[in-house]
């Protein structure tokens, strides 16, 4: 049984992966029987090429996907080099976990209401300081230059990188890396870009590659701080695939096509970019240059992180505000009132995404945990170890847009009768959850000293009450840990539940980005809150349930 | 109930590690494996409590009492192992660590506790069942865990450098705890060690492994410096030790 589980997974993983990219490539040259496509041609690529706009939505993708990425690794690597060794380094990891389980969706829905010319900065700041009593006319949401957009995405990738490196960071010694640099004479900050930084870089590869396909490609966050005409080439894919005139699906699909090269080739440049400054690195670092002190960077820098930190926030604080809001009129800073009305009003509607959200969330997340598991499990009484090439399938669906295969996956998904149910969404939802369960599994499963298994085995204790009375005991809390972010992802999937779903499975994320279309900032504020508060429950839940459970075991604390 | 291991020949991806002749440890008898690290010692502990990774591949017989256990898993071999460090599972009190040990044909809560409650006066930590195992001392711990294992009814016993974690005035006092008890349990005991002060203090003949063959055998240093080399197929083991 346990032995057909890696091969299984494989297939529920890959498969939908494959036909989704089949489904994709052929209507994309004109083959589609069920609308009349039965012959290839290049026409969907001739329409797609003559579609307004197309060039600059190209631009556009180009332009924010690459600003979001290079800003956020940026800081990234500042703030490491800036910080290392320092307390502030373990406080910002525990302020960022959390963060991380805020829906992108909601994010930037909270961004919206802060930074908008009536958001929570103008309202804050005037009319004292700005001298406004109505909102000004620019536009800081939805700006053409997609700022508001790579702003949006970086409240999101700074955290999740930063968190990526501080888990590389334990791994390649950078302490002792950096005592021995500093016996040498460097100073922190380039001791740390030469001694540090290029043994980390491995370990951040593959995040930043899911970082940059992500922000090429992303739609919700794209609709919500994204400019509209013309806007990113994923926006735009998606409003043909959502066209009532079905015949724009042949250049919908040429569409996704281009943006998957777009996001390939665009990894393959960064791939080809990490070769040059490596080799400029090397140059610098031969050349012995000390650095100095670095201090502007060691104040700038985490203060620089602390305001991201704080837009965080304020956008989660903003919208639970906004969905309990009275009467609050431009200039004020706070509503009038405080009221449970919206929410009164909203709970028959709210209800049901909601329930389906969870319910989606809690299957998909069992799925994924037993299935890793299983994996997991498998790889140690078995042998089962997948190859390095193996292990860096499970980021594919993180490295190709979701637009790429989610269309093609939906025609297959029709074709086996299933679109538009449950299980489909919970499927097609498990592509995109187990890689990070997975992951995060996956370290500290291994690193669990297999002592104690041979320990309880040699005491009379079978594989599987070893398996569950002693590895998933020990390990309690980055089981809990992961099911939280399996969670948390599965709430703020918008694509694949819009796609599988097929407008029958409503969830709060596809209702919030509707709503975020021009709704009540009242009821998008509600709808926004709840997707928020959902996974930080249950990250809060995963967190404090074994801390209570070992409250008298020491050995049981967190390092 | 001897231990005894049959033409054993394991390999790693055509490399052999560990190749022994026929051998037997007599109950009561503690026979000790010396040898630098890299000589084969884990994988052939590995092997013996049946936790060696798949990726091995291993010939020959282990028997326990006459009957081959070699092709059954750890769980049901019934070979209790000692480790350097004291593995009790830090989310379980030192009672319930002990009571994952005792056999569940003790059936009973009142009977468990009872059986519970004499290991750990007889090895003077009574009252210790409620307390978190981290609060122990190091001295405390490796009782603990020698009793854990000796309450789950062995029928042979490994001992993996069992005393290289505790300094050096304790490491004395655990090794007389340990071997009393162990002799008194009339169970194959084979203890893998660095340290020649553990083969002299277990008092039965010594072995040593170099890449993965035993090379020498010898009587203990007390029993009169080495003894004549043999090979271990031929050694009377039982009557040189005791």
């Amino acid at each position: 049984m346990l032995r057909a589980v890696p091969l299984l997974t494989a297939l529920i993983f890959l498969g939908p992966i494959a036909a989704g990219l089949a489904g994709t490539l052929l209507p994309a040259f004109g083959w589609l029987p069920a609308l009349g496509g039965t012959a290839f041609s290049l026409d969907p690529w001739r329409v797609l090429l003559a579609a307004p706009g197309l060039g600059k939505a190209v631009l556009l993708t180009l332009g924010t996907g690459f600003a979001a990425t290079l800003l956020s690794f940026g800081l990234v690597v500042v703030f490491c080099a800036a910080t290392q060794g320092s307390p502030l380094a373990r406080r910002a990891q525990a302020a960022l976990a959390p963060l991380l389980a805020t829906p992108h969706a909601a994010l930037a829905i909270g961004f919206a209401f802060l930074v908008a010319p009536s958001g929570w900065i103008a309202r804050v700041l005037s009319p004292w300081a700005t001298g406004w009593d109505r909102p000004p006319d620019w536009a800081t949401v939805n700006d053409p230059w997609g700022i508001a957009l790579v702003l949006g995405l970086l409240l999101k990738e700074v955290p999740y990188l930063l968190l990526m490196a501080f888990a590389g960071l334990g791994q390649v010694r950078a302490a002792e890396g950096m005592r021995a640099a500093a016996a040498l004479g460097y100073g922190p900050v380039t001791g740390w870009l030469k001694v540090v930084l290029p043994q980390l870089y491995s370990q951040l590869r593959l995040p930043l590659y899911a970082v940059l396909a992500f922000s090429l490609s992303v739609v919700d966050v794209a609709l919500i701080l994204g400019p509209g005409t013309p806007p990113t080439l994923s926006a735009l894919v998606l409003r043909w695939f959502a066209d009532r005139e079905l015949s724009q699906w042949f250049p919908a699909a040429a569409g996704a096509l281009l943006l998957l090269l777009i996001v390939l080739t665009a990894i393959l440049a960064w791939r080809v970019a990490e070769r040059v400054v490596a080799s400029l690195g090397r140059r610098w670092i031969a050349a012995g240059e000390r650095g100095g002190a670095g201090s502007v960077l060691r104040v700038g820098v985490p203060a620089l992180m602390a305001a991201l930190l704080v837009a965080n926030a304020a956008s989660l604080l903003v919208l639970i505000a906004w969905s309990f809001a009275g009467p609050w009129r431009f200039p004020e800073a706070l509503p009038a009132t405080f009221t449970l009305a919206t929410w009164q009003a909203q709970v028959q509607a709210i209800a049901t995404p909601a329930a389906t959200t969870l319910i989606v969330a809690l299957a998909t997340t069992a799925l994924a945990m037993g299935l890793a598991l299983a994996c997991l499990e498998a790889e140690q009484r078995h042998g089962f170890r997948p190859g390095q090439r193996a292990l860096a399938l499970i980021w594919l669906p993180l490295l190709l847009p979701q637009l790429a295969f989610l269309f093609g996956w939906q025609v297959a998904l029709v074709r086996l009768d299933l679109d538009g149910t449950l299980g489909a969404v919970v499927w097609t939802h498990l592509l995109f959850v187990l890689p990070y369960v997975f992951l995060s599994l996956a370290d500290p499963w291994r690193a669990l000293d297999r002592r104690y298994a041979r320990s309880a085995a040699s005491l009379g204790a079978g594989p599987w009450r070893v398996f569950l009375a002693v590895k998933c005991r020990l390990l309690l809390r980055p089981l809990l840990v992961a099911a939280a972010v399996g969670f948390a992802v599965s709430v703020g999937l918008y694509l694949p539940t819009l796609f599988a779903g097929a407008g029958r499975v409503t969830t709060l994320t596809t209702e919030a980005v509707t709503l975020a279309a021009g709704a009540d900032r009242r009821i998008l504020g509600a709808y926004a809150a709840l997707q928020a508060l959902m996974p930080m429950a249950v990250y809060a839940a995963a967190v404090m349930l074994p801390a209570w459970l070992h409250r008298g075991r020491r050995g049981m604390r967190p390092a | 109930m001897s231990l005894v291991i049959e033409d054993l020949e394991i390999t790693l991806g055509g490399r052999p590690l560990v190749a022994l002749p026929r051998g037997e440890v007599a109950p009561g008898e503690v026979v000790t494996v010396m040898g630098p690290s890299g000589s084969g010692k884990s994988t052939l502990l590995a092997w013996l409590s049946g936790a060696l990774d798949p990726a091995f591949r291993t010939r020959g017989r282990l028997l326990l009492d006459g009957r081959d256990v070699s092709l059954l898993p750890p769980a049901l071999r019934r070979i209790g192992l000692l480790f350097q460090d004291d593995l009790l599972f830090p989310h379980l009190s030192v009672a319930e660590n002990l009571a994952f040990g005792l056999p569940a044909d003790v059936r009973g809560r009142a009977a468990r506790t009872a059986r519970i409650a004499a290991a750990l006066e007889e090895a003077e930590l009574a009252g210790y069942g409620a307390r978190d195992p981290a609060t122990l001392s190091g001295g405390q711990r490796a009782r603990v865990a020698l009793l854990r294992t000796l309450l789950a009814e062995p029928r042979a016993l490994l001992l993996d450098e069992p005393f290289g974690k505790l300094d050096v005035a304790l490491r004395e006092r655990m090794r007389s705890f340990v071997f009393e008890r162990v002799r008194r349990l009339c169970v194959p005991v084979l203890l893998v060690t660095h340290d020649p002060a553990d083969a002299s203090a277990a008092g039965g003949c010594v072995l040593e492994l170099v890449q993965g063959t035993l090379v020498r055998v010898g009587a203990t240093p007390a029993d009169g410096g080495d003894g004549p080399i043999l090979g271990w197929q031929t050694t009377p083991v039982g009557a040189a030790s005791l």
